[in-house]
């Protein structure tokens, strides 16, 4: 379980992320939504400790990340940011095998081979993996980078907008797989979703941000509410019911 | 609204009348002491001196700041990055590798043809900046300058390696690969007769004045100008050639002057914002201010000798720059 | 793999067979004198070419861009301040008071003081800033130019002669012991880097990846640029400043080579490093009869390679 306790990080005066405490259960797929500018991204680098709160605590397993080493904490929690434009000539398999570093510094034995073979099955690209990276289309990249954090094999997963510039079917095809990560592999997934129906039919829980702070934290169930959404995004929701999944629709 | 616009013309007013100061403090500097009195009394001695290098040097001082000033601003404009100028392009190095193609080619050189030479590369250079600038991917405020300051390097480096050839090492002091002593902005060879160049600015400073929106709307590339209906390429060169004319015209005549074109553009914008138009009198007063200051420091803290400009401006612009750097970070 | 190691074994024999060709041919009679003489020669140029090559890779990683060279951060400049100042203060008795082996330390003293302060200035946790590091060198750099210029220009010109001497690269005078502390220098970094290639191969992915991957990148930058700056102020006080050999050997290498991993990398760049210096050398003494200097050779070749590299490279 990840705890954070009072969170807070300002950028040149303006806070973007306010007293932030939460707890995200393990083993489910927890959506982090709200408007542009609420401090989704920013609180996400915190936790994946690619930004340093000007306050607060963050708990990993009962125990502070401050206190890991970072070598260790890279085989608990990995993130993914929205960009990965890479300068280099890398072939699929290469940059998956990146995922490994934390375990063997460089050095794969067989068990990261087997991983790494694990982890390109996982996201079909077996077929793609002598391939270079910059040579694949934006669906087929973003699915590299997911194989790569599925090889890193961690337990919770952290990804900023992973259907960024992704098509409909794209979308949908990461979404199964992360389904598929959190209920195969007993995975805590949490992410960054801009698209409310996307977190509405494949998270368990969502947490909602209003300027820097949890407006709602609670089962996507309870959250998906016209009233609670309203409040949120500062718009009106229509809120559909289709399969006992909700579907808002806030085209008016 | 009216007591707002009275109230800049009065600053702008005040601006000039610091300028006018500046000038006439600038005029009764110097080894020869002449006092005001005497010229009032017309002693033939004083006119003359004053006519023959005092005058020159002052008006020589005043373009020049204005229009190494203006100079930086089109370029920023262009390239829509704070931290380009004429030092941070290559334009100035540029400027000295025509000189030194026409010491080689044409020892017998004339002034004109310096000129026209050194304006030719220049202008060449800026072309190829840009070029350079359009490929890059990564534009970023601080990026672009270090590519810019690299490629100055390299021209400096054709310099060297031809002026050590034909071994005119320490006059063209190419002792170091990344910009020389040679050719350091001094004004204090500025006589009735060969200072005339400097001149040329001015229609420079008058087409800047006029096309200064159209920089700024090319400065927002290619796209934006064709879909505002802007001749792109037209608008560049016009931009590019008034700025080589006046770099090339200000190294021929008194040598380098670093970072006036950097600095002064940032001082202003700092306090007056970027609209180009309103903000091209401020820049073009505050950089013959800044220019007048320097000099004068440099004429009296070693007096009866004098430290040579491009020395002051290159040490107070310099420091000034960093300042800049270290506050936008 | 094969072709890389078919790559590398070509690029080694090339090496050694400049290097023979360097020292071997036209030996005079008396060849033990000029053996030696050469031999010190070699062993510079190695050094030398190892050092640029080995900072410019590393430096390039970290700022994930293949134009740059750590040389243009501005330790180039204080190495010129430095000799300037000397030569300005004792005239034509800075050799009898300074000898070469202090001038080399205190020139590398200077050096790695500059580089500290600004590290010092402008690392904090959150987001170190290579690009504005690059530029408030660049321009301290021309700070420190202005005043050398100034200087220079009222040095009498005999001295400036004398100045010259140490401004320019050149191996031709090489002192003995010098070239020990040197080498022991470059191995001792050798040693450190070839510890951590793997940790490199990472940071080429970025600063989040690397976090990500578990790299303490905040700490291995700082450990990186520490090692760039010895080198590059060891082979600058050595020799002279080369500005763009940097540029050119890294570009040459990611063309011949085309991989990521600096396990091959860094020993490729070094090889291709010894190939370029050696050639150049072989320009000044043949064709221009030593009427030019090796670092102006290499920074016209070195600096038009980068000219068509800026053009050709869209992904910089």
């Amino acid at each position: 379980m990840i705890s954070l306790k009072n969170i807070t990080k300002t950028y040149k005066n303006t806070p973007v992320v306010k007293n932030v405490t939460l707890e995200l259960p393990k083993g489910k797929i927890i959506s982090l939504v709200g408007s542009n500018g609420a401090g989704k991204s920013t609180l996400l680098g915190v936790i994946a400790r690619v930004l340093n709160p000007d306050d607060g605590q963050i708990i990993i397993n009962e125990r502070n990340i401050e206190d890991y080493k970072t070598r260790l904490l890279a085989q608990h929690i990995s993130i993914l940011k929205q960009s990965n434009h890479l300068n280099l000539k890398l072939a699929v398999k290469e940059l998956v095998a990146f995922g490994r570093f934390p375990y063997s510094q460089g050095k794969l034995n067989t068990t990261d081979q087997e991983k790494i073979n694990e982890a390109l099955t996982f996201l079909e690209l077996d077929d793609l993996k002598d391939r270079y990276v910059d040579e694949l289309s934006g669906g087929q990249k973003q699915r590299v980078f997911l194989a790569m954090v599925v090889a890193q094999d961690t337990d919770y997963i952290l990804l900023d907008e992973p259907l960024n510039n992704l098509d409909m079917k794209h979308s949908v095809q990461i979404m199964k797989t992360l389904q598929a990560l959190c209920k195969q592999k007993g995975k805590t997934i949490i992410m960054v979703v801009h698209d409310i129906n996307f977190a509405s039919q494949y998270s368990h829980y969502i947490a909602a941000l209003k300027s820097g702070e949890i407006k709602y934290f609670g089962k996507t169930q309870d959250i998906i509410e016209p009233k609670k959404l309203k409040d949120v995004f500062d718009i009106d929701f229509e809120i559909l019911e289709h399969n006992n999944k909700k579907i808002c629709n806030y085209f008016n | 609204m009216n007591v707002i616009k009275n109230y800049n013309t009065l600053k702008l007013f005040g601006l000039a009348a610091l300028v006018l100061v500046l000038a006439i403090v600038s005029l009764f500097i110097g080894v020869k002491n002449i006092s005001p009195l005497q010229v009032l009394n017309w002693n033939k001695q004083e006119v003359m001196l004053l006519t023959i290098s005092r005058f020159p040097r002052t008006i020589a001082l005043v373009i020049t700041g204005v229009g190494m000033s203006i100079c930086g601003l089109i370029m920023q404009q262009i390239t829509q990055n704070k931290f380009v100028s004429p030092t941070t392009s290559g334009s100035l190095d540029a400027a000295k590798l025509g000189i030194l193609t026409t010491l080689i080619v044409i020892p017998q050189e004339q002034a004109l043809v310096k000129l026209i030479v050194s304006f030719l590369v220049t202008f060449s250079a800026s072309l190829l900046f840009i070029k350079i600038i359009n490929n890059l991917k990564h534009k970023s405020i601080v990026f672009v300058p270090i590519v810019g300051l690299l490629f100055g390097g390299i021209i400096n480096s054709i310099t060297s390696f031809f002026a050590y050839k034909f071994n005119i090492v320490q006059d063209v002091g190419a002792t170091r690969d990344m910009s020389g002593s040679w050719l350091m902005g001094d004004f204090s060879g500025i006589l009735q007769g060969n200072y005339e160049a400097v001149y040329l600015c001015l229609p420079a400073v008058v087409i800047t004045y006029v096309y200064a929106s159209k920089f700024t709307v090319i400065g927002m590339g290619k796209e934006v100008s064709l879909n505002l209906g802007l001749n792109y390429s037209s608008v560049l060169n016009i931009g590019l050639l008034c700025v080589s004319l006046t770099i090339s015209a200000i190294v021929v005549t008194v040598g380098i002057i670093p970072f006036l074109g950097l600095v002064i553009p940032n001082i202003i914008s700092h306090f007056k914002g970027d609209n180009l138009k309103a903000t091209l009198p401020y820049t073009a007063l505050f950089g013959a201010a800044f220019l007048l200051v320097c000099d004068i420091i440099g004429r009296l803290i070693i007096f009866p000798f004098e430290v040579p400009i491009g020395l002051m401006i290159g040490l107070v612009g310099g420091f000034s720059f960093l300042i800049l750097l270290i506050k936008k970070q | 793999m094969t072709a890389i190691t078919k790559k590398m074994s070509i690029l080694l024999l090339l090496t050694l067979g400049l290097i023979a060709l360097f020292l071997f041919i036209g030996l005079p009679n008396n060849w033990d004198y000029a053996l030696e003489k050469r031999s010190v020669k070699i062993v510079a140029i190695i050094v030398v070419s190892c050092a640029v090559a080995t900072a410019s890779v590393i430096f390039q990683t970290l700022t994930s861009n293949r134009i740059l060279t750590p040389s243009i951060m501005g330790f180039e400049a204080v190495y010129f301040l430095f000799q300037t100042v000397i030569i300005f203060i004792y005239g034509d008795k800075t050799f009898r008071v300074i000898n070469q082996e202090n001038n080399f330390f205190l020139s590398i003293l200077c050096m790695l003081l500059f580089a500290f302060v600004i590290f010092k200035l402008l690392f904090k946790k959150e987001k170190n800033n290579l690009y504005l590091l690059l530029l408030i060198g660049l321009v301290l750099g021309t700070l420190f130019q202005t005043v050398s210029s100034f200087l220079q220009l009222i040095i009498d010109p005999n001295e400036f002669l004398m100045l010259q001497g140490s401004l320019y690269a050149s191996f031709n005078s090489i002192n003995y012991d010098l070239l020990w502390y040197a080498s022991g220098t470059l191995l001792l970094c050798f040693g450190v880097v070839f510890c951590f290639t793997n940790h490199l191969n990472v940071m080429l992915l970025g600063r989040d990846q690397s976090i990500n991957l578990g790299v303490n990148y905040f700490k291995k930058t700082q450990l990186f640029l520490f090692l760039i700056a010895i080198l590059v102020s060891v082979s600058t006080a050595l020799v002279g400043p080369i500005t763009f050999l940097g540029v050119l050997v890294t570009n040459l290498t990611y063309e011949l080579f085309k991989t990521y991993k600096h396990q091959i990398l860094i020993p490729a760049c070094c090889m291709v490093s010894v190939v370029s210096i050696l050639l150049a050398q072989y320009v000044v003494e043949e064709v221009f009869q030593y009427n030019s200097t090796i670092s102006i050779i290499i920074n016209f070749v070195g600096g038009i390679y980068f000219m068509y590299l800026l053009f050709k490279a869209k992904k910089l």
